[in-house]
C-alpha cells in the first residue's frame, strides 16, 4: 500500500502571482532609494572630508 | 522544537498545522499598501510640515530637508496604517471606510500590522540619524499619540477625542521646524495651535453628515452623543477660536501685513460658515453647510500656511535656499 501524494499546500492564482511581484519590484526600488539617500546624505554631511579620514 | 517534533503531518496543508493559525496568501496590491498610508491625510502632513521647515530661522541643506518631509510622511503613513489596522472592525461598519484595504479582504491585519510597525520604526530612526533626535523624537511621539491616545483610548470612549486626538495631526509643522533648528520655539507652538483648533470644526463638520455611519459603528462622535444643535454651537466656537489663534503669527510679528489680511478675511469666512451651520433651519440644508464648511476648512488650512510661507521672517527661507550654494 502506498502513501497518498502529499498537497500541494497553498497554491497561488496567477492574480496572486502578479501582486506578489508587484509587491516585491516596490520593495527592490524602495531598498534601491534608501540606499541612494543614504549616500547622498553622507555626502551631503562630510563633503570632501569623507575620504580624509584615518584608516 | 520543530514541528516534526511534535508530532505535526507534514503531508498536511500548512494552514492545518500551526496550532490552528490559517495561514493565508496575500492578495494585496501595491495600490493597497498605499492606500493604508493615508495619502490624502499625508499631503496635508507634508505640506504643513514643509511650510514649518522652510520659516525656522536658519537653514538647512535641501537633502537634509528632503530626508526629514520623506521621515514625516513616511511616519504619517505608519500611523494611518496602524490606525487602519486596529480600527478595521468599525470602518467595516462605516460606509466611507468599508472600502479600506483590510474591512475590503485585500490586506490582512497581520500584513498592515507589520508594515506599519516596520515603516514607523524606519522613519524615526532614519530621521535621528539622517537629520536630527529632536525631530525624531517629535516624530515618534506623533505615531505614539496618534495610534494609542487617540485611536485605541480616545476615539472609542469620549465625544472629545478629536479635540484631544487633534494634538497628533498638529505636530508636523513643530517636526519640520525643528527638523530646520534641532529645536521647538514659540513660533512652531503657534503653528501647532492653529491646526489644534482647526481640527474640531473640521471634523465635526464632516461627523455632522456622516452620523448615521458613526452611530452604527458605536464611535462616540459629538454629534452621536451630544445631538447636531449642540455639535453646531460648539463647531461656532471651536471657529471663534480658530480665528483668533490664526492672527497670532502676524499680532506676534512672527508674520507680516499681507499675512494678517488674508487670516483675517479667512477667519471671518470661516466663522461666517459655522454661523450659517449653526442657524441651518432643517436637516438638508444643515448638511449642505456642514460640506461647505468641511471643504472650506480644508481650503483655510492650505491658504493660512500657504501665506505663511511668502510672508514671514525671511530668513528662514533665504537659508533654505542658499543651502544649494558650495
Amino acid at each position: 500500500m502506498t502513501d497518498p501524494a502529499p498537497e500541494n499546500g497553498i497554491v497561488l492564482t496567477e492574480e496572486q502571482k502578479r501582486r506578489r511581484r508587484a509587491r516585491s519590484i516596490a520593495i527592490a526600488l524602495t531598498l534601491g532609494a534608501l540606499v541612494l539617500l543614504f549616500y547622498v546624505v553622507t555626502i551631503v554631511k562630510l563633503g570632501p572630508g569623507v575620504l580624509r579620514r584615518p584608516l | 522544537m520543530s514541528l516534526a517534533s511534535q508530532g505535526a503531518d507534514l503531508s498536511r496543508p500548512i494552514e492545518a498545522e500551526l496550532a490552528g493559525v490559517r495561514l493565508q496568501p496575500s492578495s494585496a496590491d501595491v495600490a493597497d499598501y498605499v492606500a493604508l498610508m493615508k495619502p490624502r491625510v499625508m499631503s496635508l502632513v507634508v505640506f504643513t510640515a514643509l511650510v514649518g521647515l522652510l520659516i525656522a530661522p536658519g537653514h538647512v541643506h535641501p537633502v537634509i530637508g528632503f530626508t526629514a518631509l520623506l521621515c514625516i510622511a513616511v511616519g504619517a503613513g505608519a500611523a494611518g496604517t496602524l490606525n487602519m489596522w486596529f480600527d478595521a472592525d468599525i470602518d467595516a461598519k462605516m460606509v466611507r471606510t468599508a472600502r479600506r484595504p483590510i474591512p475590503a479582504g485585500r490586506v490582512l491585519p497581520g500584513e498592515a500590522l507589520a508594515f506599519g510597525l516596520t515603516i514607523g520604526a524606519g522613519a524615526v530612526v532614519v530621521l535621528g540619524l539622517l537629520v536630527n533626535l529632536v525631530a525624531a523624537a517629535l516624530l515618534a511621539f506623533t505615531i505614539f499619540f496618534y495610534v494609542a491616545v487617540y485611536t485605541m483610548w480616545l476615539k472609542r470612549s469620549t465625544p472629545q477625542n478629536i479635540v484631544i486626538g487633534g494634538a497628533a495631526g498638529a505636530f508636523p509643522p513643530m517636526i519640520g521646524w525643528a527638523a530646520a533648528t534641532g529645536g521647538v520655539s514659540l513660533e512652531s507652538v503657534l503653528l501647532f495651535l492653529i491646526i489644534f483648533a482647526w481640527t474640531p470644526p473640521h471634523f465635526w463638520a464632516l461627523a455632522l453628515y456622516r452620523t448615521k455611519d458613526y452611530a452604527r459603528a458605536g464611535v462616540p462622535m459629538l454629534p452621536v452623543v451630544a445631538g447636531t444643535v449642540e455639535t453646531r454651537r460648539q463647531i461656532l466656537l471651536y471657529s471663534l477660536i480658530l480665528a483668533a489663534i490664526g492672527l497670532a503669527p502676524a499680532l506676534l510679528q512672527f508674520a507680516g501685513g499681507a499675512y494678517l489680511i488674508v487670516a483675517s478675511v479667512m477667519g471671518v469666512l470661516m466663522v461666517a460658515l459655522a454661523w450659517c451651520l449653526k442657524i441651518a433651519p432643517d436637516a438638508e440644508v444643515m448638511e449642505q453647510q456642514a460640506k461647505r464648511l468641511f471643504a472650506f476648512s480644508i481650503l483655510y488650512l492650505f491658504v493660512l500656511f500657504a501665506v505663511l510661507l511668502t510672508d514671514h521672517d525671511r530668513a528662514g527661507m533665504l537659508g533654505w535656499i542658499s543651502g544649494f550654494g558650495p
